[in-house]
């Protein structure tokens, strides 16, 4: 700009003031200079080499590139798409997390003014501060330091203020955004922290002033980027040995504790989260799954989750449902359930039974929500006994009218539906008996049709997955419920030939997609959410052994229906 | 304000089989998805459509996926900007460069400073930017202020206009109404006979149907006034 500052860092108001229009008028003129042949274009490229200067600015530089800005945003509709080629495209590669406060804020009121001028800045503008979402890469490792956590904050409020400002003037700018920030969300290949923080800007999208124009499709995208990484960490990575045992254990051992247990069942199959330790993969998912719980925090907070909710419970039976078992993206709705167990965890529990006994629906789906439904019934705490007790006689009732009108012989293919129903029972009660001590009439109401269904042709008792049955029969006759005359002999088999065959391909026999959750972070997540832990609960954490609670024989004892903390997952691996 | 019209439209939406359940929601969840966005076979951009179904029975469409063609008929809502018309919509920005005017509530405008008459003055009285008249004391264009302005150019895409506020009549909408009802009564109805010239005929027609019927549109001189 040919401009020499003066040396002294202090300006006499008056001084600063003549200095930016002296500046604003000789941007104006480098910006006409160019379409005209004659002249020299030497103003205009000093103009563009002031832009691209970005690296070690001295504090002169910065007010000179600061006051550039504000004379190019005052100048905006002299600014060409051809004729400032250069120009332009300098602007729009800046990246505000290069410079200081002043200097972005100037950065952000060009953009703003660019793209509210002309509808060829408009998509460029969204573009360049959806870039800004992320830093560049060598600042990314400094995103964990105290000044550059503080730089992260100034850049993001600034972006997320132009989006606004943007939108205040131009109404449909946020639905030619939500289209940009799904297309350049970056793939599971890029670096972790990328990914994270471009999430970190997509929720603060949703909870933001665009936030109902742009939520459900944000949620909707990040639920789909979950699934993507769950379905890349295979089943392989999580499962070892033999798997046979216990799938009612209690106990995840981390590899340090297991010389401290006190008892150890032979045979035990030792699981342990340090299988998933060092998957880059399981390490991304894990953390961004805790982004997201923290995020469904603030919106209860705020009084939305009722609303997101709606969301992700669309997107659940969209995409998650329909995913092969989905290991770990499912926590996102067990844990907005926990936040309001009321609305949310009621209206999980009945939109799966409604999936369940709708016979419209095909099969697989109908079975796959049963599973959830069992699983979720099993695990969530938080849930009334009343409810459950509800649900459980929902379940019931289906399966008996179920018996009614079938009078076939046992038959797992055609049955399926109705074989994943009596597994579904069967595994609440396992975790739930204690519900029949505590209500007795309950004990009038359930046990006659259940008992009508277990001894029916249809010999659910043989087909249903094997562990679940025995373990069921142990408990239903230590607590006096009902006993069968026909014994059935398991040998502690897991499954069986008929329990796998209406299990089908998909082996929905074996699908307990609530069993805790075996990601470090997102784990502890729910423990912390337990805020009435007693020294019966956490004493009974680190030992496997029996509790004094007679049926809860396998169970650890404790209150079995703490939500999911330490468990194996129930899959076996040769059938997958 | 020009550019609002009604129009009869014969439409054929073709629904996909699984949606075959709930036919009445997939139509209008295929209609919704045309709004607010311009189409070339309207010349505008939907705002609001009523629909009714013509035949209860549709025809299938032979092919990979049996997609289920039904007729419809609708009432559109249609916005098309053209220029040289005059437009009506709410200053949300001022500065001296520009003033920046949101249509309808959903379309942006933009009139740069070479395009506001010399009759305009840019001025900060009170903190606040404005656009006073230099002949008329009352005739202040300010944040808030619902202006009539004329078209220059539409950028389609994202519904974008480029104004003017060159031509006389043009200005702020109060100031200009209060304007026009001081003055004569042979100019109040030199203007409405002007009004009815715009009336034409205009068919919308979309997919395999042929051309059946030829309506005519009410040139709907609503003035949407959004006080939001």
């Amino acid at each position: 700009m040919g401009l020499e500052l003066p040396k002294y860092p202090v300006m006499e108001e008056e001084e600063v003031v003549n200095l930016e229009l002296e500046i604003a008028r000789r941007v104006r003129e480098a910006l006409s200079s160019v379409p005209s042949l004659e002249g020299s274009r030497d103003s205009y490229n000093q103009l563009v080499g002031v832009i691209l200067h970005s690296k070690q600015l001295g504090r002169d530089e910065l007010a000179l590139l600061e006051t550039t800005l504000k004379g190019l945003a005052a100048a905006v509709s002299l600014i060409d798409l051809t004729h400032h080629e250069s120009l332009v495209s300098a602007i729009f590669s800046m990246s505000m997390w290069n410079y200081a406060p002043h200097v972005e804020d100037a950065l952000a009121e060009l953009i703003v003014s660019l793209a509210v001028s002309n509808g060829k800045y408009l998509d460029l503008s969204l573009g360049m501060l959806v870039n800004n979402f992320t830093p560049p890469p060598y600042f990314l490792d400094k995103l964990g330091l105290p000044y550059g956590l503080d730089r992260k904050n100034q850049v993001l409020s600034r972006v997320h203020a132009a989006f606004k400002k943007i939108s205040e003037y131009v109404p449909l700018a946020p639905l030619r955004l939500i289209n940009l920030v799904i297309q350049r969300m970056p793939t599971i290949y890029h670096k972790d922290r990328a990914v994270l923080i471009y999430v970190e800007n997509m929720l603060k999208l949703e909870s933001g002033e665009i936030g109902e124009v742009v939520g459900n499709s944000v949620l909707m995208a990040l639920v789909d980027r979950l699934i993507d990484l769950d379905l890349e960490i295979g089943w392989d990575a999580i499962l070892r040995d033999d798997f046979n045992k216990g799938i009612f254990e209690m106990e995840l051992e981390d590899e340090d504790e297991i010389v401290e247990s006190a008892e150890q069942h032979p045979g035990e199959f030792r699981l342990s989260r340090m299988t998933l330790v060092g998957n880059s993969i399981a390490e991304l998912l894990d953390n961004l799954l805790v982004l997201t719980f923290e995020h469904l925090e603030s919106c209860e907070r705020a009084g939305r989750l009722a609303k997101v909710f709606e969301t992700l419970l669309q997107s659940f039976q969209i995409t998650v449902m329909s995913a092969y078992k989905s290991k770990f993206t499912q926590f996102v709705m067990f844990y907005a359930c926990a936040l309001d167990p009321e609305n949310c965890g009621v209206r999980f529990a009945t939109v799966l039974a409604d999936l369940f006994v709708q016979d419209s629906r095909p099969e697989q789906t109908r079975m796959t929500a049963v599973a959830y439904l069992a699983s979720y019934l099993s695990r969530a705490k938080f849930l009334s006994v009343f409810f459950i007790s509800t649900m459980l006689k929902r379940l019931v009732d289906w399966c008996l009218e179920y018996c009614k009108t079938h009078d076939g012989d046992i038959n797992p293919n055609a049955h399926r539906v109705f074989y994943s129903g009596c597994q579904a029972i069967m595994y609440i009660l396992c975790f739930r008996m204690k519900v029949f001590v505590d209500v007795p009439r309950l004990n009038l109401l359930l046990m006659p049709p259940l008992e009508q269904i277990l001894k029916h042709k249809l010999n659910p008792l043989k087909v249903c997955l094997p562990s679940v049955v025995e373990e069921f029969l142990r408990q239903s006759k230590a607590a006096s419920l009902f006993t069968v005359s026909e014994t059935f002999i398991f040998d502690g088999l897991l499954e069986s030939e008929l329990s796998r065959a209406f299990g089908g391909l998909e082996r929905l026999d074996t699908f307990f997609p609530f069993d805790p959750c075996l990601l470090k972070r997102c784990d502890r997540s729910f423990d912390e959410q337990e805020h009435d832990l007693d020294e019966f609960d956490t004493a009974m954490s680190k030992m496997s052994i029996t509790p004094k609670n007679g049926y809860c024989y396998k169970f650890g004892g404790r209150d079995s229906t703490r939500m999911p903390s330490r468990i194996r997952p129930s899959t076996s691996p040769e059938s997958l | 304000m020009e550019g609002l019209s009604e129009a009869e439209a014969n439409l054929v939406v073709y629904v996909h089989p699984s949606k075959s359940r709930n036919v009445p929601q997939a139509i209008l969840r295929e209609l919704s998805s045309l709004l607010f966005k311009f189409k070339e076979t309207f010349d505008g951009v939907l705002l609001a459509y009523d629909v009714n179904i013509l035949d209860r029975q549709a025809k299938i469409l032979s092919g990979i996926h049996p997609y289920i063609g039904l007729r419809l008929k609708a009432q559109l809502l249609l916005f098309s900007p053209k220029p040289d018309m005059l437009l009506e919509g709410k200053v949300v920005k001022l500065s001296q460069e520009s003033i920046h005017v949101v249509i309808l509530g959903f379309s942006s405008a933009i009139i740069t400073a070479e395009n506001i008459r010399q009759e305009f003055k840019y001025k900060i009285k009170d903190g606040e930017e404005m656009f006073a008249s230099r002949s008329h004391k009352r005739h202040v264009i300010k944040v808030g202020t619902m202006i009539r302005f004329l078209v220059k150019s539409v950028d389609e895409e994202i519904l974008h206009v480029i104004g003017s506020l060159m031509e006389a009549h043009t200005g702020s909408i109060r100031w200009l109404d209060k304007k026009s009802e001081e003055t004569s009564e042979f100019d109040r109805s030199a203007m409405k006979s002007r009004d009815r010239e715009w009336q034409e005929d205009k068919t919308v027609d979309e997919g395999a149907t042929p051309l059946s019927n030829s309506n005519h549109i009410k040139k709907s001189k609503k003035r949407r006034i959004a006080e939001d």
